[in-house]
C-alpha cells in the first residue's frame, strides 16, 4: 500500500444501482436528481439483446444486470478456453480474466466488477482496469451518490481500502465495515491495529479494535467496532462500539456518548449531524438522539430512516415479542407482522411511508426447504399502515410515484415476475425483472425485463401494467 | 443435610481463562454482578424451576456424564444443579472467586445443555436453561474457558467463528468452485444472488478446515438444480458460541446478521449445513434476543434438505455405501427438531447396511462435545473423553464401521471419542456419503 | 395435653383455624402463580410459546403410569410415586370423616370412600413417605441432593396420615387429642403448600406444560 492519497482527488461519478442494498444504510439511496429525466420516456418497447443466444454463444452466462436507464444488459460470461469476460449488450470486453466476480452497472451504463489476472486482483470500469493492483479486492461498493467505487483489499499480508483507485496508505491487520460518505470522497472503517495470538483474550479485552478514516485510525481502541456512518457533509464519523465485554456506546469521533447501553445498533446521521442509534436500556430499545432517549421504549428498534427533508423519522420496530411493525416519530403502526418488517421507504414529499413486510399463519411449521407452505411466509408491502391486498411469493423495495400517490414494486408468483402497482399484480409475468422506475410526471414507470430469452425495456403507461 | 459423595481425584486442569478471570473477582463485585444478573434474568422461570425441582434424582441416569462416571451424583443434572445456581441462590451471590471458578467448571464443561434431563425430569424442568443461566452469570463475573471466550471474540469481531477474514471466505468459495469445476461442468458456487431461492449456510470451520464440505454441497446444489447463494459479506456463519459462553448480545448480533443476510439476499429460505448447534442458534435461542419469536426466514436443517431431494427424485441415488454404518443422532436436530426418522430416511437410501443405535432419536445420547464443550478446547478433552464412555460403549454395539454425523460438533466430539476408546471407528457426514451415492447426468460431467 | 384438648382450642383448630389455613393457602398459591406469570411476561420468550396442545399432550403422557420412558425405567419408584399421589389427594378429600364435618358445616355431601380402603390408602401414604425417605439415604443420586428441607416437607406430608390413622384407631394418645394435632398438620400441611417445595403441586402443570409446548410445538419432538 505504497501510493499516496489525497481525497480530495476527482472521482468518477457512479450510483449505487444494481447492488443488493445492506437492510439498514445509514444514508438513503441517492439515485443522483435528474437520472429519470435524462431517460427515454417516449420509446414504448425496445428489444436491447437477446440473451437466449448469449447462452448458446458462451460456455456459461452468470446472472444478468441491468442499468439503472434500462439500455444495457449485461453479464459474465466464461468463455471456451475457459477465461471470464463481461458481455454488454451482447459485446464482450476484449479483456479477459481469471475471474470476474461483483458485477454491476453505474446509472452511467458503466459497468463495474472484481477481476483477476495474474494473481492481482482489481477493480475494471467498462472493461478498463485501475491501475493499483491487489493480493486480494472485495466489497465492491459504490458512494451513495455514486461518486465512486471503493473496495476493501489486502495486500502483502495488511488490510486496507481503496477508493477510487486510491489505497489507504496505512495497512492494518483486519478492515471491516466499510462505509463511503455521501459525496463519495472520504471512506471510514473498522479496523484492528494489532494482530493477536491465537486464544489472546487478554489483549482483545484490552481492545484493538478502532476506526480509520480515510485509513488514519482513531488513536483510541475498543473491544469492538461494528456500523459506522458519515454526517451528511462527511466531516463526521459515528461508530457502534463495545467499550468492555459489557458496555455499548456510540462514538463520535472518537468520543464516546456520556451514556453506556447494554447494547446498541449502527448509528446514522440526522439532516442536521446529530447522531441517532437504537439502544438498550432496562426497560427495552428505544431510539436515542445524541445520547437521549426519544422514543419507546419497544421490544425492539432497528436503525431509523429519515424523510428527504429531515423532518420525520421512521423505524421498524417490534411492538410486541415477535411482532414486527413500523414506527413514524415514535407512534407505531397498529397492524402488526409475525415474520419481519423491513425498512421505511419514505415517499418524496415525506408524508408517507411504505415498507415490505412479512406474514406467516403458521410460524411454527418451517417444514420444506424446496415448497412454500401454504400461508406461509407471504410477503406484501405496507403503507402507512394498511398492508396490501395481496401478497407475493417474494417482494421488493416499495417505489413511490415522484408524487407520492402510487407505490409499486417488483414482485414474485410462482417463479414469475411482475411490477406489482398499488397492490395490485402486473398483468404481465416475466421471467426475470428489475425494479420499477417511475417516470420524473409519475405517470408512467419503466419496465426492465427478460421475456422468452429477450432483454426488453418497455415505457407503460400507469394505467396499463 | 448434602452429603458428599466422596468424587474421584481429577488431574487439576489449568484454564488461562478461568484462573485470570478468577484473580480479578473480589466477593463485593461477585455479589454485586450476581444479583444484577439475577434481576436483569427476571427470575420468573428459575423461580418455577427451583421451587418445583423435589430433589428426587430422576434427571439422573439422563446425563451420559453421570452413566459415565459410574453414577458419580456430582455428575447428575441435579447434581450439577446444586453445585452451581443452587450454590448461588442459597448464598445470595456471596460466593468466593474459588467457587465462581469451580461453578463455571461445571457449567461450561460438565454440561453438553443437551437438554435430554428435561425428557427424563417429570415436571420438565430444563436444565439446560438452569445451566446456561449459570454461564450467563459466569460470562457477567468474567470468568470463562479462554478458548471459548477467544471463539466469542472471533464472532464479535469478524461474525464468523474462526477468525476468518472476509477475503479467506470468499477465497475458499472459488477454490472450491475451481475443484468442483472439474468433475461437474460449469459448477457455480453463486455469491450474493439476489432473488435466489436458498441461501446455503455454514459455520466456520467449513471454509477453515473442511472446505471439501462446501464443495459437496456444491456439487449436491448443482444437480439437483436448486438456485442458491451464499452472501460473500458478513452473516454466511450460522454458528454462534457467544451463545454458549453466556454473551447473548454477541449471540442475537450474530444471528441478526445472519438473517439480514438471507433478507439482503431476497432468499425464501436458508438451508444449512449438518450443524446442529447452529440450528439451534438460529432456530429457536438466537433469534430470540431480538424480538423474532421464529426466524424471520425460514431455516432449514441439511437432514430436511437431503430428506426432501432425495424423496422428490430431486437427486438419484444410484451407488449406496457399502461398509456398514451407523447414526449418531445430533441432540440439536433431536430434541431441536425431531429429524429422527427423516435421518434414518436419508441414511438408508445411501447406505446398504444401517445398523441403529440403542437409544435413538429424541432419546439419543449426546456427543460430549456440543453446548460449547469442545470450544472449552485442548485442557478440557480428557475430561470430555472420560465424560462419555456410554456413547463409546453404544456406538461399539452397533458393530458399524462409519458413524453418520450430521453436525459438526458431534463429528469431532464423536472422532475423538472413537480414537479415545480404541473403536477402530470412523465419523462421516451425511453429505460425504451423499456426493458419492448420487447420480451425475451425462451433460453435466465435465470433460475429462 | 390439657390445653391440647381443650374444647376453646379444638373449636379454635376446627374453626376459624381451618378458614385461615385454606385463606393462606388459596392466597398464597395464587399469589405465587400469579408472581411467576407476571414475572414471565416480563421474560418475554416463554408465554409466547405456550401451547394448550402440546402443553396437555405432555402432562398426559407423564401423567400415565408408565407413559413415559423414564417412567417405565424405575418401575418401583413410579408405582409408588403413582400411588403416593393418588392417595394423598383422594383419601382426605373423599374420606368419611372430613365428609362428615363438610355436611354437618355446609350440608355438602361428596362420595364417601369405604373405611378400610381410606385405612389402606392411608397407610400407602405413610409407607411411600418412608419409601422417599429410605431413597433419600440409599440412593447415592438422590443423597447428594437431599436438604433439610427435604425431610421437613416429608414430615409434613406424612404427619396428617399418620396422626390421622392413629386417631382412627385410637393409638398412643387420647383421641381428642390426636384429631387436634391430625387437624393442626393437615393445616400446617396447607399452610406449606405454596411456601415450600410443596409447591410443584402448583408449578408442575407449568413446567411440564411449558416444556411440552417447546418439544412438542416448537421443536416438532416427543419429551417423554
Ligand atoms: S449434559 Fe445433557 S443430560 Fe447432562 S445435565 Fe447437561 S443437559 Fe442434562
Ligand atoms: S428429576 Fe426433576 S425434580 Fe427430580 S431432581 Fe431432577 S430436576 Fe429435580
Amino acid at each position: 500500500m505504497e501510493a499516496t492519497q489525497k481525497s480530495e482527488e476527482k472521482v468518477q461519478p457512479i450510483s449505487k444501482q444494481g447492488i443488493p442494498s445492506p437492510l439498514h444504510t445509514a444514508t438513503p439511496l441517492d439515485r443522483g436528481k435528474d437520472a429519470e429525466s435524462r431517460m427515454d420516456w417516449d420509446t414504448k418497447e425496445k428489444m436491447i439483446a437477446n440473451t437466449d443466444e448469449w447462452k448458446s454463444r458462451y460456455a456459461e452466462v452468470r446472472p444478468f444486470n441491468v442499468s439503472e436507464d434500462g439500455e444495457k444488459i449485461g453479464a459474465v460470461v466464461q468463455n471456451d478456453d475457459e477465461t471470464f469476460t463481461v458481455c454488454i449488450n451482447g459485446n464482450p470486453w476484449e479483456e479477459t480474466y481469471e475471474k470476474i466476480w461483483s458485477f454491476k452497472f453505474t446509472n452511467e451504463g458503466k459497468a463495474a466488477c472484481l477481476v483477476l489476472k495474474d494473481n492481482a486482483w482489481t477493480v475494471a470500469l467498462d472493461g478498463i482496469p485501475w491501475n493499483e493492483k491487489f493480493d486480494y479486492a472485495w466489497n465492491l461498493q459504490i458512494a451513495p451518490n455514486g461518486r465512486s467505487i471503493g473496495i476493501n483489499i489486502k495486500k502483502d499480508d495488511q488490510y486496507g481500502v481503496c477508493l477510487g483507485d486510491k489505497p489507504w496508505v496505512q495497512g492494518f491487520a483486519d478492515v471491516r465495515n466499510l462505509f463511503i460518505s455521501s459525496d463519495g470522497t472520504k471512506a471510514a472503517a473498522s479496523v484492528a491495529v494489532k494482530r493477536l495470538a491465537e486464544a489472546d483474550i487478554f489483549n482483545f479485552q484490552k481492545g484493538v479494535w478502532t476506526v480509520a478514516v480515510n485509513g488514519v485510525p482513531w488513536d483510541k481502541n475498543f473491544v469492538n467496532v461494528w456500523g459506522l456512518a458519515f454526517s451528511p457533509d462527511g466531516r463526521h464519523v459515528a461508530a457502534e462500539t463495545r467499550i468492555n465485554l459489557y458496555d455499548y456506546a456510540v462514538v463520535v469521533d472518537g468520543n464516546m456518548w456520556p451514556q453506556t447501553y447494554k447494547c446498541v445498533c449502527e448509528p446514522c446521521f440526522t439532516a442536521k449531524n446529530n447522531v441517532i442509534a437504537p439502544v438498550k436500556i432496562a426497560k427495552g430499545w428505544t431510539l436515542a438522539l445524541d445520547g437521549k432517549p426519544i422514543w419507546g421504549p419497544f421490544i425492539q428498534v432497528w436503525p431509523p430512516k429519515f424523510s428527504s427533508d429531515g423532518q420525520k423519522i421512521a423505524a421498524v420496530v417490534a411492538s410486541e415479542f415477535g411482532r414486527w411493525t413500523i414506527a413514524v416519530d415514535g407512534s407505531a403502526w397498529k397492524q402488526t407482522f409475525s415474520d419481519t418488517v423491513l425498512d421505511p421507504v419514505f415517499s418524496p414529499d415525506g408524508k408517507r411511508v411504505a415498507a415490505i413486510a412479512k406474514e406467516s399463519k403458521d410460524p411454527m411449521n418451517m417444514g420444506s426447504s424446496l415448497h412454500s407452505i401454504e400461508g406461509n411466509d407471504r410477503w406484501t408491502i405496507v403503507v402507512d399502515g394498511i398492508p396490501w391486498n395481496q401478497d407475493f411469493d417474494m417482494i421488493w423495495d416499495p417505489v413511490f410515484s415522484p408524487d407520492g400517490s402510487t407505490v409499486a414494486a417488483k414482485a414474485e408468483i410462482n417463479g414469475k415476475y411482475c411490477v406489482a402497482v398499488n397492490g395490485k399484480a402486473g398483468k404481465k409475468m416475466f421471467d426475470a425483472l428489475w425494479s420499477p422506475v417511475f417516470s420524473p410526471r409519475g405517470d408512467k414507470i419503466l419496465v426492465r425485463c427478460i421475456g422468452g430469452g429477450k432483454y426488453y425495456r418497455y415505457v407503460v403507461p400507469l394505467d396499463e401494467i | 443435610m448434602a452429603v458428599a459423595a466422596e468424587k474421584k481425584e481429577v488431574k487439576k486442569i489449568i484454564d488461562l481463562g478461568l484462573e485470570e478471570g478468577a484473580k480479578k473477582l473480589t466477593p463485593e463485585k461477585i455479589e454485586i454482578t450476581i444479583n444484577n444478573a439475577l434481576a436483569a434474568m427476571g427470575g420468573a422461570r428459575l423461580d418455577a424451576y427451583v421451587s418445583t425441582c423435589i430433589h428426587c434424582g430422576l434427571c439422573s441416569e439422563a446425563c451420559h456424564f453421570y452413566l459415565s462416571h459410574d453414577g458419580d451424583p456430582h455428575f447428575s443434572p441435579v447434581g450439577k444443579v446444586k453445585q452451581t445456581m443452587w450454590e448461588i441462590l442459597k448464598n445470595k451471590g456471596r460466593v468466593s472467586p474459588d467457587s465462581v471458578k469451580k461453578i463455571a467448571e461445571i457449567a461450561y464443561t460438565e454440561c453438553n445443555l443437551c437438554r435430554r434431563c428435561s425428557m427424563y425430569c417429570p415436571f420438565g424442568i430444563d436444565i439446560a436453561y438452569i445451566i446456561s443461566s449459570v454461564r450467563r452469570i459466569c460470562h457477567l463475573l468474567g470468568v470463562t474457558p479462554q478458548y471459548l471466550q477467544d471463539t466469542a471474540h472471533s464472532h464479535a469481531a469478524t461474525m464468523n467463528q474462526m477468525w476468518l477474514k472476509q477475503d479467506e471466505w470468499i477465497d475458499t468459495l472459488f477454490w472450491q468452485e475451481d475443484d468442483y469445476r472439474r468433475e461437474i461442468k460449469n459448477l457455480t458456487i453463486p455469491l450474493d444472488k439476489e432473488g435466489a431461492d436458498i441461501m446455503y449456510s455454514v459455520i466456520g470451520p467449513e471454509p477453515k478446515f473442511l472446505a471439501m464440505l462446501i464443495g459437496n454441497a456444491a456439487k449436491i446444489m448443482n444437480v439437483a438444480g436448486i438456485d442458491w447463494t451464499f452472501p460473500s459479506f458478513d452473516g454466511w456463519d450460522n454458528s454462534d458460541m457467544a451463545m454458549f459462553s453466556g454473551d447473548q448480545e454477541i449471540m442475537g448480533r450474530v444471528k441478526r446478521a445472519h438473517f439480514e443476510a438471507a433478507m439482503r439476499l431476497k432468499v425464501k429460505r436458508i438451508v444449512m449445513g449438518e450443524c446442529g448447534h447452529a440450528f439451534r442458534s438460529v432456530y429457536d435461542v438466537g433469534n430470540r434476543w431480538f424480538g423474532w419469536k421464529m426466524p424471520p426466514v425460514p431455516v432449514i436443517h441439511a437432514i430436511q434438505f437431503y430428506y426432501e431431494l432425495i424423496k422428490e427424485g430431486r437427486i438419484k441415488i444410484v451407488k449406496k455405501f457399502k461398509e456398514p454404518v451407523t447414526l449418531h443422532d445430533p441432540c440439536n436436530v433431536m430434541r431441536g427438531r425431531g429429524l429422527g426418522d427423516m435421518a434414518r430416511y436419508v441414511v438408508n437410501a445411501i447406505c446398504e447396511d444401517f445398523r441403529d443405535m440403542s437409544p435413538n432419536k429424541e432419546h439419543n445420547y449426546c456427543c460430549a462435545a456440543g453446548g460449547g464443550v469442545i470450544n472449552c478446547g485442548p485442557p478440557w478433552k480428557l475430561k470430555r473423553m472420560e465424560g462419555n464412555r456410554v456413547k463409546a460403549e453404544q456406538m461399539k454395539a452397533t458393530g458399524a464401521r462409519v458413524v453418520i454425523t450430521p453436525c459438526h460438533n458431534c463429528h469431532s466430539g464423536i472422532e475423538d471419542i472413537i480414537g479415545y476408546y480404541k473403536l477402530g471407528m470412523h465419523t462421516k457426514f451425511i453429505s460425504d456419503i451423499l456426493v458419492d451415492a448420487i447420480e451425475v447426468p451425462e451433460s453435466m460431467k465435465a470433460k475429462k | 395435653m390439657k390445653f391440647l384438648m381443650s374444647e376453646g382450642f379444638y373449636e379454635f383448630v376446627r374453626g376459624p383455624m381451618v378458614w385461615l389455613a385454606f385463606l393462606v393457602f388459596i392466597s398464597g398459591s395464587t399469589y405465587r402463580i400469579y408472581k411467576i406469570i407476571s414475572g414471565l411476561k416480563k421474560e418475554a420468550v416463554v408465554l409466547p410459546y405456550m401451547s394448550f396442545k402440546y402443553g396437555l399432550r405432555s402432562i398426559a403422557h407423564w401423567a400415565t403410569p408408565f407413559g413415559t420412558v423414564n417412567w417405565r425405567r424405575h418401575p418401583v419408584m413410579t408405582t409408588v410415586t403413582f400411588l403416593f399421589h393418588f392417595c394423598l389427594i383422594i383419601t382426605p378429600v373423599f374420606l368419611l370423616a372430613h365428609n362428615i364435618l363438610l355436611f354437618q358445616s355446609w350440608h355438602i355431601r361428596l362420595w364417601t370412600l369405604p373405611e378400610g380402603l381410606a385405612d389402606l390408602m392411608t397407610l400407602i401414604v405413610m409407607l411411600s413417605c418412608v419409601f422417599f425417605l429410605l431413597r433419600r439415604f440409599v440412593a447415592r443420586e438422590v443423597r447428594f441432593v437431599t436438604y433439610p428441607s427435604d425431610f421437613f416437607i416429608l414430615a409434613i406430608v406424612f404427619l396428617p396420615f399418620f396422626t390421622g390413622f392413629l386417631a382412627y384407631h385410637q393409638l398412643f394418645l387420647p383421641y381428642k387429642a390426636l384429631i387436634v394435632l391430625h387437624i393442626l398438620c393437615g393445616e400446617l400441611m396447607l399452610i406449606a403448600i405454596p411456601f415450600t417445595r410443596l409447591a410443584h403441586m402448583l408449578f408442575s402443570v407449568f413446567t411440564r406444560a411449558y416444556t411440552g409446548s417447546e418439544f412438542g410445538m416448537v421443536r416438532h419432538a416427543r419429551d417423554w
